[in-house]
């Protein structure tokens, strides 16, 4: 049995919150920088070199990337052979929020009450945190800060076995389709197929968080991701939505097994602005 | 392509000249508004009493923006969506109101609404938020600061870039420059 404190649980979310708000992964800067080669969009170059720019100057000020800090969705693999201690787990990713949000100069994006009040918490408390109990003895942390212009174009269908391939295809072209300009394209597509509604809503959420330079391990599903994301960028819609090549950068798929009469499919849009960081204690 | 400066307050004659995909750059006094804001004028506008900013010729921008760190009029301060303002935006361009500016789509409501006034929808880059954010020199709070971001907020701005989304014609560049890169 390993022995983590609360504390330090809380010190690693609090400096994933803040270096995902200021500074976008490489491997996101880099897309964006092979998309500009190929854009054929005067306009749609315009905006990536505006991404590139914007990125430059939150990395090197430490400042937001976007406005929109969003709600901290936190993920925690945790080894059933870890014991934490000092303090309650759920209280420490919060405290992690509160501080490095109030600190950090985030915005403070979160109600209390999502219908009736809606109320501003004021410290963008409470996280939405998602906990996996794994073989070891480390506490493996994803923090994904999650704007919801992108958020609020994602779409889930539980579609009928029968549709089969192509209608899962037609069902995240279809989203990105109608979204259109709205979640700030480019866009990374997380796809998350099988196991039960909300099986596939978190495969999706994990999905938008995964290094745009891997691909499904499955060669079969590697080439879905790619057939999806060729059909996406012949929409046209581009950079900003104001017309090119450049509408998603990536579709990451996940998959689970699932039941002889369903096909659960959920498709989660992250916009450019790709926040997330990790860490292992 | 040639960036139109424009100075705020808009005026009417050249909003009415602006064409879908012009570039400009915006210099002088705007307002800031999102959800909860548009909600409470337009509630405000209910009960017949008086808003808290003027709206002839004024420009809106959907924006909540990040705190500001230290040195810093704002904090990042890249638009938002602008649907979710669809609902509220008729009745202000019926009061005066001549330009909103945000990211994303309108209805055609709104669309209709603004041809009817000669209005604009300007854009500006959603998520280039840090480098939006150093176009803005000052700004402060006018109304509803218990709302935190989402407090509407006079901005003074200098050279901030945006483009004509959909100009006072009704003309969308949504349809028209998506139209050109189709393939399917």
């Amino acid at each position: 049995m390993r022995e983590i404190q609360a504390g330090e649980i809380r010190d690693a979310v609090r400096s994933l919150i803040l270096e995902a708000s200021y500074v976008i992964g490489d491997d996101v800067r880099a897309k964006i920088a092979a998309c500009r080669e190929t854009e054929p969009s005067p306009s749609g170059c315009a905006v990536l070199d505006q991404l590139t720019e914007n990125y430059r100057i939150a990395r090197e000020e430490r400042v937001a990337i976007c406005q929109d800090t969003g709600m901290c969705v936190v993920f925690l693999d945790i080894g059933q052979d870890v014991h934490i201690a000092g303090g309650e787990l759920t209280e420490a990713v919060n405290d992690a929020v509160r501080s490095a949000y109030t600190e950090g100069y985030l915005r403070k994006s979160v109600v209390a009450d999502p219908l009736l009040h809606r109320v501003n918490t004021k410290d963008n408390t409470p996280a939405v945190i998602h906990t996996r109990i794994v073989p070891g003895d480390r506490v493996d942390i994803l923090v994904t800060p999650k704007g919801f212009g992108s958020e609020n174009m994602s779409a889930l269908k539980m579609l009928v076995v029968a549709e089969g391939v192509e209608g899962v295809i037609r069902f995240v072209v279809d989203t990105v389709k109608n979204a259109g300009p709205n979640p700030c394209p480019p866009v990374i597509v997380g796809v998350g197929i099988g196991g039960t509604m909300e099986t596939a809503a978190i495969l999706a959420k994990r999905m938008t968080a995964r290094s745009l330079d891997e691909t499904n391990p499955d060669p079969e599903y590697a080439a879905l991701e790619e057939r999806i994301l060729a059909e996406i960028n012949k929409l046209g819609i581009g950079p900003a939505g104001i017309g090119g090549r450049t509408t998603a950068l990536k579709v990451n798929i996940a998959v689970y097994p699932t039941h002889i009469a369903g096909l659960p499919v959920a498709v989660n849009l992250c916009c450019h602005a790709a926040r997330h960081a990790h860490a292992v204690l | 392509m040639q960036n139109i400066p424009l100075t705020l307050p808009l005026d009417p004659a050249q909003v009415k000249s602006l064409r879908a995909g012009d570039t400009v750059l915006l210099t002088g006094v705007l307002y800031t508004g999102r959800d909860a804001a548009h909600k409470r004028l337009v509630e405000c506008l209910e009960r017949g009493e008086e808003l808290p900013l003027p709206l002839e010729n004024q420009l809106i921008y959907y924006v909540g923006p990040a705190p500001a760190s230290p040195g810093h009029a704002v904090g990042s301060a890249g638009p938002t969506t602008s649907y979710r303002m669809d609902k509220y935006t008729p009745p202000l361009l019926e009061r005066g109101l001549l330009g909103m500016m945000g990211k994303g789509k309108r209805g055609p409501e709104v669309v209709e609404a603004m041809k009817k006034r000669g209005a604009v929808y300007f854009g500006a880059v959603g998520g280039a938020a840090a480098l939006i954010s150093r176009r803005i020199e000052r700004a402060e709070v006018v109304a509803y600061d218990d709302l935190g971001a989402e407090a509407i907020h006079r901005f003074w701005v200098r050279d901030f870039p945006a483009l004509v989304l959909i100009d006072s014609l009704g003309n969308n560049l949504y349809e028209l420059g998506p139209e050109k890169y189709r393939e399917q």
